[in-house]
């Protein structure tokens, strides 16, 4: 935990992560205080460019966008936080138990998300959505998790393989303790800094596999996020028009939050991996160069 | 510890995947190998095409369970939707079609997967409801190669980008390069795909007026394959789609091969290679790249049934005529047969170009042989 929060890239991601969550919390309550209201139309500004009225401009409806925006970080960090809790438990119960129990059983559900990892996730995704008439963001939210759980479950598995060749884990079955507990108790608690950097990878995946299905019309249109904005910017002809404010910040606040989840592997990789870790290793060159002018070398690398 | 090494005083290598230059290791007499090795590879790729078999199969049996599993009777409301459209009443032979693969009342489920895997082996995907009576297998196999075009230029452009600059920057880790590169690429793969989509379309066509903002080729030439002026035109509408899908996908490769070169730069045959006093351009392309690069060869195949998903939303911003704007015409219309049959394409792309990754996997990799 301590080398975690010592690593700049780490500390950045989860910071910016921070930032957005607490919009996502707040920032409904923050645009009543300021007197906004994300679906109110103010029929003198249709479709105006970023004013002091109107910090972020206005759509085709004279809708203030930047309430929207902070109202639709709500939206798509709620759908992003169900899919990736419902993601990340399934991926927890499948993967230790498969791991913990090995022999037949873990053949079986090995088999199951082998197949269900190589079928491509986003044509599951737009063909159970597309059956689902008029999907409100909570079902959505559940399609999501349901289909995003196969890649955290193998290296679950794979993580509890090694634990459960482990002393204090051989230890506890030969004292009887009962397999539930062992894996509830002793193996899941180990696996804590996996599932959380897998909970958050699942979020992100959920923010952006929620903006892709609104994109293709396969949103909650009452629902405000990220997404159907975009969605309504492309459909009401904003580029076509040059309403740069309309569809550039909703995208832009999906890239960064993505960013900062991709920062955060970054860094856990080179947490785990030193031969990554680029200061590291720029340390290494700068002491071999060093060291070789010390003893009068010439550096080939 | 010699100072022109700088991996000497690394950690210790964890040797996973970089093994010695091929060239460098003498030939195994065929009568010393555990077994011949045509057939070991030939039985890894017999599992792992039963392995495609199966998957498929369960893609099949989701596509038959997920209409029969919503609430409503699909196959009705298709049918009054179609009659309402065109105004026509359906033959009995439609019906029976439109039944066999959206569920059937007085069938039992087993008559009935029965029948939908009997139309699908006939590749009877029925008829669109959009365009009716257009049979939707005609609507794919147009937007088909516009796909496969689309697709497979961008896929190789990215990765061929995302590769060298991996070369590049992971031969020097920590180098102010790297140190730069490396993030802001990494920000450019964190952008959804028809965000940037629209962004370039904005930028280099209704800004700048570079490129055209919509369609496949020009409406003002014929539409023939060996007329230069269409060909021309072809190239000019694809360039902003195959940009968009550039852009996005590079840093993926850049990121894998920039891994995989920081482990292998640091193993001990590129150590000897250098000690040797082979030139560094000899040391970082011969040795280290060449088996660095393996999981991005292999990756490619495999990827480029996994980006037709991301290339679908892409395209509809730029109203290409590929498959992603079927895809979005189905949806907008509830043309549940031509979605399935998006569906079931795009499935059948993936696991045809998985299973051309692990043949290459086998050719290229002579341990898999062994194993």
């Amino acid at each position: 935990m301590d080398r975690l929060l010592r690593n700049p890239k780490v500390v950045i991601g989860l910071a910016i992560l921070a930032f957005f969550v607490l919009v996502a919390i707040f920032g409904p309550w923050l645009i009543s205080a300021l007197g906004l209201n994300p679906r109110a139309v103010d029929d003198g500004a249709i479709a105006t460019p970023p004013s002091a009225d109107h910090w972020l401009g206005t759509n085709n409806t004279g809708q203030d966008l930047f309430a929207q925006l902070v109202v639709g970080a709500r939206g798509s960090v709620v759908v992003g936080a169900l899919a990736g809790t419902i993601a990340t438990v399934m991926a927890v119960a499948v993967g230790t138990t498969s791991g913990y129990l090995g022999g037949t059983a873990d053949r079986t559900i090995n088999a199951i998300v082998n197949v269900l990892m190589t079928l491509p996730g986003f044509a599951l995704l737009f063909i159970i959505a597309g059956y689902v008439q008029n999907a409100g963001y909570i079902l959505i939210a559940l399609v999501i998790g349901l289909l995003g759980w196969p890649g955290g479950a193998r290296s679950i598995r794979a993580q509890t393989l090694s634990l459960r060749n482990r002393d204090f884990t051989s230890a506890l079955r030969t004292t009887g303790e009962s397999t539930w507990r062992i894996i509830l108790v002793e193996v899941i608690p180990h696996l804590g800094g996996v599932i959380s950097a897998m909970f958050l990878s699942a979020l992100v995946g959920g923010i952006f596999a929620e903006s892709s299905l609104a994109f293709l019309g396969l949103g909650d249109t009452s629902g405000i996020t990220w997404g159907t904005m975009i969605a309504q910017a492309q459909s009401s002809g904003a580029i076509l028009r040059g309403q740069w404010w309309y569809f550039l910040p909703p995208g832009l606040c999906i890239a960064i939050i993505g960013f900062a989840t991709a920062l955060i592997n970054f860094g856990l990789d080179e947490i785990t991996n030193p031969k990554l870790n680029s200061s590291l290793a720029a340390r290494t060159r700068r002491f071999n160069a060093d060291l070789a002018r010390a003893n009068g070398r010439k550096v080939t690398a | 510890m010699t100072a022109n090494n700088p991996s000497a005083s690394g950690p210790a290598s964890t040797s996973r995947l970089a093994p010695e230059p091929r060239a460098n290791v003498p030939e195994t007499p065929l009568a010393q190998m555990p077994e011949p090795r045509r057939s070991r590879g030939g039985r890894f790729l017999a599992k792992r095409a039963g392995f495609y078999l199966l998957t498929a199969w369960v893609a099949l049996t989701i596509n038959f369970f997920v209409p029969r599993a919503m609430p409503g009777d699909p196959a009705q409301t298709l049918a009054l939707q179609i009659t309402r459209q065109t105004g026509t009443t359906l033959s009995p032979e439609v019906l029976q079609s439109i039944r066999n693969l959206y569920g059937d009342p007085n069938q039992n489920l087993f008559e009935q997967y029965w029948n939908y895997l009997g139309s699908i082996f006939t590749l009877d995907f029925g008829l669109s409801v959009s365009r009716y009576p257009v049979p939707v297998l005609e609507l794919i196999l147009g937007a088909l190669p516009w796909t496969l075009f689309l697709v497979g230029v961008s896929t190789l452009v990215a990765w061929l980008v995302g590769t060298s600059l991996g070369i590049i920057v992971g031969h020097r880790p920590g180098s102010r390069l790297d140190l730069w590169l490396t993030p802001i690429s990494q920000f450019f793969s964190s952008m959804p795909s028809f965000w940037v989509a629209l962004l370039t379309l904005w930028v280099f066509s209704l800004t700048l007026g570079l490129f055209p903002s919509s369609g496949g080729y020009s409406p003002n030439v014929p539409f023939q394959i060996n007329n230069v002026w269409f060909l021309l035109s072809v190239f000019r509408y694809a360039t902003l789609p195959i940009l968009t899908g550039v852009f996005v996908g590079f840093s993926g490769w850049l990121f894998a091969m920039r891994n995989m070169m920081v482990t292998t730069i640091s193993e001990d045959f590129v150590t000897l290679a250098r000690a040797k006093g082979i030139s560094e351009r000899r040391v970082i392309f011969r040795y280290a790249a060449r088996n660095a690069m393996l999981p991005n060869i292999t990756g490619l195949a495999s990827s480029i049934g996994g980006i037709i998903g991301g290339v679908v939303l892409t395209e509809i911003v730029f109203t290409y005529p590929d498959m992603g704007y079927l895809l979005f015409q189905a949806i907008t219309t509830k043309d549940y047969p031509l979605m399935q049959a998006i569906f079931l394409m795009i499935v059948l792309a993936v696991l045809v170009a998985n299973f051309i990754a692990d043949s290459l996997y086998v050719l290229l990799d002579p341990r898999t042989r062994e194993v």
